[in-house]
């Protein structure tokens, strides 16, 4: 696939772009990607992306991969079928996410919440709402408001560490 | 109170609830971590045992739980371990587990919590009869007590986390046994056993995962933990265990007005048997139970209480015989011995000719 910006060289940064409720594919090669002001180094990359999936060396090295907590290997799991620590569903989310999809009724929990984490997801949203209205306030030049929001946003980022 | 006054009093999920028929017993079962720390399986012994000791000071406090009775597994012998397993509150993993694990209960036995079984916390909920909404509002209320004391792993994603990715969401299951030897006798388990493959339930024999199904005995339970509520989940079960039971009833009835005498002869057999018998297999007299079961619920045996059947069937296993004779026996005596409890219980019910 050739990327969708210069249509010179291969796309290999794939990223899903979520504005409002709008979702939209954007297939890049490294350069456009950086020039849209992507991070690449964050944004993964296209075998990081089939890891697991597509065989040989990509599933070599999801097999040698770490948890960076728990130290468990992707072939650890492969073996027992059990993760090492909770922070390997964030560590192996790539391999996992397929899996999950298979395996349950969809990739949401849709259940109960620990009222710690409600509080912490509520904070989160909150921050989510003020720094949207920031951009667009930052995007129609209203610096008076983008000064209040960003107080806000300081002060909500603050209650919540 | 401690493990030994156990055996004096049946389990109280085998006391009769209040449809003491089709539908055994329920169960829900909650799986929760605690957040930054590795799950029993990948966490070394020593990192096991600090958590233990935390989460046993932990559960010990939980109002939910009071009275409450807590057993290291260090120091069960293997009788013991059966004799936990048996009465459903302890797994056949916990079973095999020794030091870092335990098992927190309520006396009651309706509450109880393994600490480092798969997951660091195994929450389970257990009645005889048809309860799952009852149930889940009790391991609803010791599950939020007990994340006021400590903090669960959990991603606003994908919800609890657990050790094996099939239990991650809800990290709920939701059971219940199922004594249905009508849709046996028509030879309509199997088919039903696939069906509810297809939506997402699994079937399992009396003892759980990997026992085969006896004495027409079989545990319905969701398979999915993610992507529904809890809610959800628990009452697509009971619809599915209301239609089951429904079925098993119709067989009954059709098998009665088409093939009286062979169910007579089923349950008058099965009273014949458990009656003289000197020697009688654990799978053997499971078997006969689910035929003097129906018997009474068809009411072609009299004298007999759904209770004392529910206590045959736990007091024959072989963790509780040893139990109750407060020593290790082999398989030949048990045989033997269960032969004779279930002589004496029997013989006090009549048969009824029909």
């Amino acid at each position: 696939m050739l990327c969708e910006s210069c249509q010179q060289h291969e796309a290999t940064i794939h990223v899903t772009q979520v504005i409002g409720g709008d979702s939209r594919e954007l297939h890049l090669c490294e350069d456009c990607a950086e020039e849209t002001g992507l991070n690449v180094q964050s944004v993964m990359s296209l075998p990081e992306i089939l890891f697991g999936m597509a065989g040989g060396e990509e599933d070599k090295k999801a097999l040698d991969r770490r948890c960076p907590r728990c130290h468990m290997r992707g072939s650890d799991f492969k073996k027992t079928g059990r993760l090492g620590c909770p922070h390997c569903y964030e560590a192996f989310s790539q391999e996992l996410n397929p899996m999950l999809a298979a395996m349950h009724k969809g990739l949401n929990h849709t259940g109960k919440i620990p009222v710690r984490e409600q509080k912490v997801m509520e904070t989160a949203s909150q921050l989510d709402d003020l720094r949207k209205k920031l951009e667009r306030a930052i995007g129609t030049e209203d610096y008076e408001a983008a000064a209040r929001l960003r107080d806000l946003i300081r002060e909500a980022g603050h209650d919540a560490g | 109170m401690t493990l030994d006054d156990l055996i004096r009093r049946p389990g109280t999920w085998l006391v009769p609830g209040d449809d003491p028929g089709i539908i055994v017993s329920s169960r829900i079962r909650l799986a929760r971590n605690i957040d930054g720390v590795a799950f029993p399986g990948w966490a070394g012994e020593d990192e096991c045992a600090r958590l233990q000791a935390s989460l046993l000071d932990s559960l010990s406090r939980m109002k939910a739980l009071q009275p409450c009775l807590a057993l290291d597994m260090a120091g069960l012998s293997l009788v013991d371990r059966e004799f936990l397993r048996e009465r459903h509150l302890i797994s056949n993993e916990l079973a095999q587990k020794s030091k870092g694990s335990s098992l927190v209960m309520r006396e009651d036995e309706v509450l109880s919590v393994m600490i480092n079984e798969e997951d660091h916390l195994r929450l389970q909920a257990m009645r005889p009869g048809f309860h799952l909404a009852a149930l889940w509002s009790e391991i609803d209320a010791l599950d939020s007590e007990l994340e006021q004391a400590v903090h669960f792993a959990f991603s606003p994603s994908v919800g609890y986390l657990t050790a094996c990715p099939t239990n991650v969401g809800t990290g709920l299951r939701a059971s219940v046994m199922v004594h249905i030897p009508g849709l046996r006798l028509l030879n309509e388990v199997d088919p039903i056993i696939k069906g509810l493959t297809k939506i997402g339930l699994a079937v399992r024999g009396l003892l759980g995962e990997g026992t085969e199904a006896s004495g027409n005995m079989f545990q319905i339970s969701n398979q999915t933990t993610l992507g529904e509520s809890e809610p959800v989940i628990i009452e697509r079960l009971e619809q599915i265990v209301a239609e089951i039971a429904t079925h098993e009833k119709n067989a009954r009835a059709r098998l009665m007005e088409q093939r009286a005498s062979h169910v007579r002869d089923s349950v008058g057999r099965a009273y014949g048997i458990l009656s003289h018998a000197r020697v009688l297999s654990s799978r053997e007299m499971l078997d006969m139970l689910s035929g003097l079961r129906l018997g009474c619920e068809l009411g072609m045996i009299k004298g007999l209480e759904m209770g004392d059947i529910n206590r045959l069937m736990l007091y024959t296993q072989p963790g509780h015989l040893q139990k109750a004779e407060g020593r290790t026996s082999n398989p030949d005596e048990r045989d033997e011995m269960r032969a004779r409890l279930v002589r004496e219980a029997v013989r006090r019910a009549t048969l009824i000719e029909g």
